[in-house]
């Protein structure tokens, strides 16, 4: 029963992980930027919600509706005024630049919320949880992981079911020849860093709620968030899902064997799986 | 009948290497133009600078009474450009329908009924229909060329940008791409069109001008030109001696 309580918490984990990734996943595979900042805009996230609950006292659940659409236009803002300039053919340049970006997030958070570990407290549903016969499924882990799984189908629907969707593969496709068909792309870039951050919000929360956080947090975050895309395959949405999960998973088993093995245990997950599948378990079919 | 384009002293080079040498000619609306030369004489450059993909060294280019030099290619895609590809350079992860609705809506500007119902008109008329919920990736030659036209057409352009979209086709497959052109033109699109196949280009325009190494060497009726001495001497490698 362990063992398969070790896996259902994994799982339920996994969600979380897979909210980390889903906004660099989204990233990468509308404008090929690997986006080094983002462990450290989710942390960003979840200091702007703390402010927002200690302003207003309100449950950190409800500070999503003003964090959420903040992130949005910081991210419009970040890609129309710093990032769209980096992009070319060189992939360098976005990569020291997102870099920087990092160490500024994570020092201005330190200058403006000192460096003393931060929670979002939610109250009696962090421990609530539902009986299944002998296995205890947390009210919030279940949350997040329904979360997760909403987001990334909403994502899907939008990348395959809106006009949006279909600039944002076109310029994934080919830039060059997007912007011949009128596409503004650094408008379209906006929009996804945008939508992005939108979804780094969110899991900036759940961050908050579930464990406590200091301005130095971000850089571990983004690991299990690149993890989570590079096990799912570049580009592919819902295999940033299983990647999440099968990298929860691992670390509830890897703890389950000694509670000194969970990050270790995940880390040798995700090396085994680029060894035998180094393009990732469901990676995009180009054509 | 007004100018539709016009290119005044267009020049690009490429250190050493000048591919448009003080361009000038203009189109008149609804004029079809016929442009030939030989390989590496800048005709697809030409296409660059006129849709705004290359940046010009001097020179200035008007569309439809504007100066649109500074003017982005996104910028002139919604003006009125569309361009076709010698190469086909389709979305392939894309269908043949989003191909064609990415220019309905974002180069046409469409809301996104009238779109669709564009591109179905379009589809109908370039025959790709039965091909539309293909990815682009899966076409052969003759629909992806197709293709480039239909998304052209999407963009509902006022002036049409052909780059030898008759190569590498079989005799009837490029009569039935002719045919389709001759129809587009008929209905009053202005079109440029270079064309390495001499006959099917002849068989639409009404003017030719022929570019060696970036300058405009001749121009004027399509026969005519055809027999002057200097196309003869330099597009066709003919020696003349006098």
């Amino acid at each position: 029963m362990d063992w398969v309580n070790a896996i259902l918490q994994g799982t339920l984990l996994g969600g979380l992980y897979a909210l980390f990734a889903a906004g660099l996943s989204l990233i990468f595979g509308v404008m090929r930027l690997v986006n080094i900042a983002h462990g450290d805009l989710i942390v960003l996230a979840a200091y702007l919600a703390l402010t927002v609950i200690m302003a207003l006292g309100i449950h950190p659940l409800m500070s999503l509706l003003a964090v959420v659409p903040v992130m949005a236009v910081v991210g419009y803002v970040l890609q129309r005024s710093i990032l769209n300039r980096t992009l070319g053919d060189d992939i360098l340049p976005p990569l020291l630049v997102s870099f920087g970006l990092s160490v500024i997030i994570q020092n201005a958070l330190l200058e403006t919320y000192t460096a003393d570990p931060q929670r979002l407290s939610a109250g009696p549903i962090e421990v609530a949880s539902l009986n299944l016969g002998g296995l205890a499924v947390g009210y919030l882990p279940f949350l997040m992981f329904v979360t997760a799984v909403a987001i990334i189908g909403g994502l899907q629907i939008v990348f395959y079911r809106t006009g949006l969707g279909r600039a944002f593969r076109a310029v994934s496709d080919n830039q060059d020849i997007a912007q011949l068909m009128g596409i503004n792309r650094r408008h379209v870039f906006a929009l996804a860093m945008a939508l992005s951050l939108a979804v780094t919000a969110v899991a900036g929360i759940f961050l908050g709620i579930r464990t406590s956080f200091d301005p130095a947090t971000g850089p571990a975050r983004l690991i299990f968030g690149f993890e989570a895309v590079i096990i799912g395959g570049m580009g592919s949405l819902w295999g940033t899902l299983a990647g999440g999960v099968i990298l929860g998973v691992s670390q509830a088993i890897g703890a389950q064997v000694n509670p000194g093995w969970q990050i270790l245990a995940g880390h040798v997950a995700f090396l085994v799986i680029l060894a035998v599948r180094p393009r990732g378990l469901f990676p995009r079919m180009d054509g | 009948m007004g100018e539709i384009l016009s290119l005044a002293s267009v020049t690009k080079s490429f250190g050493a290497v000048t591919v448009a040498d003080a361009l000038t000619y203009s189109l008149a609306e609804g004029e079809a133009l016929g442009v030939i030369g030989p390989n590496g004489a800048g005709k697809t450059s030409m296409f660059n600078l006129i849709t705004g993909t290359l940046p010009l060294d001097a020179g200035r280019i008007t569309f439809l009474g504007h100066d649109v030099t500074r003017q982005n290619a996104a910028q002139r895609c919604r003006a009125g450009m569309a361009r076709s590809f010698q190469v086909p350079q389709s979305f392939g992860g894309l269908t043949v329908f989003e191909n064609a609705m990415i220019a309905a809506t974002q180069g046409a500007n469409l809301p996104g009924q009238e779109a669709e119902a564009l591109c179905l008109d379009v589809l109908e008329q370039t025959k790709l229909m039965s091909k539309a919920n293909v990815l682009a990736s899966r076409l052969a030659l003759l629909d992806r060329k197709r293709l480039e036209l239909t998304r052209a057409l999407c963009a509902r352009p006022k002036l049409l940008l052909l780059d030898e979209i008759a190569g590498g086709l079989t005799d009837e497959e490029c009569r039935s791409l002719i045919e389709m052109i001759r129809a587009i033109h008929v209905s009053g699109m202005s079109i440029i069109w270079i064309e390495h196949v001499v006959h099917a280009l002849t068989a639409v325009v009404g003017r030719l001008i022929v570019l060696d190494f970036g300058k405009m060497i001749a121009e004027g009726n399509p026969k005519a030109v055809m027999e002057s001495r200097e196309v003869k001497e330099i597009y066709l490698g003919i020696e003349t001696d006098a």
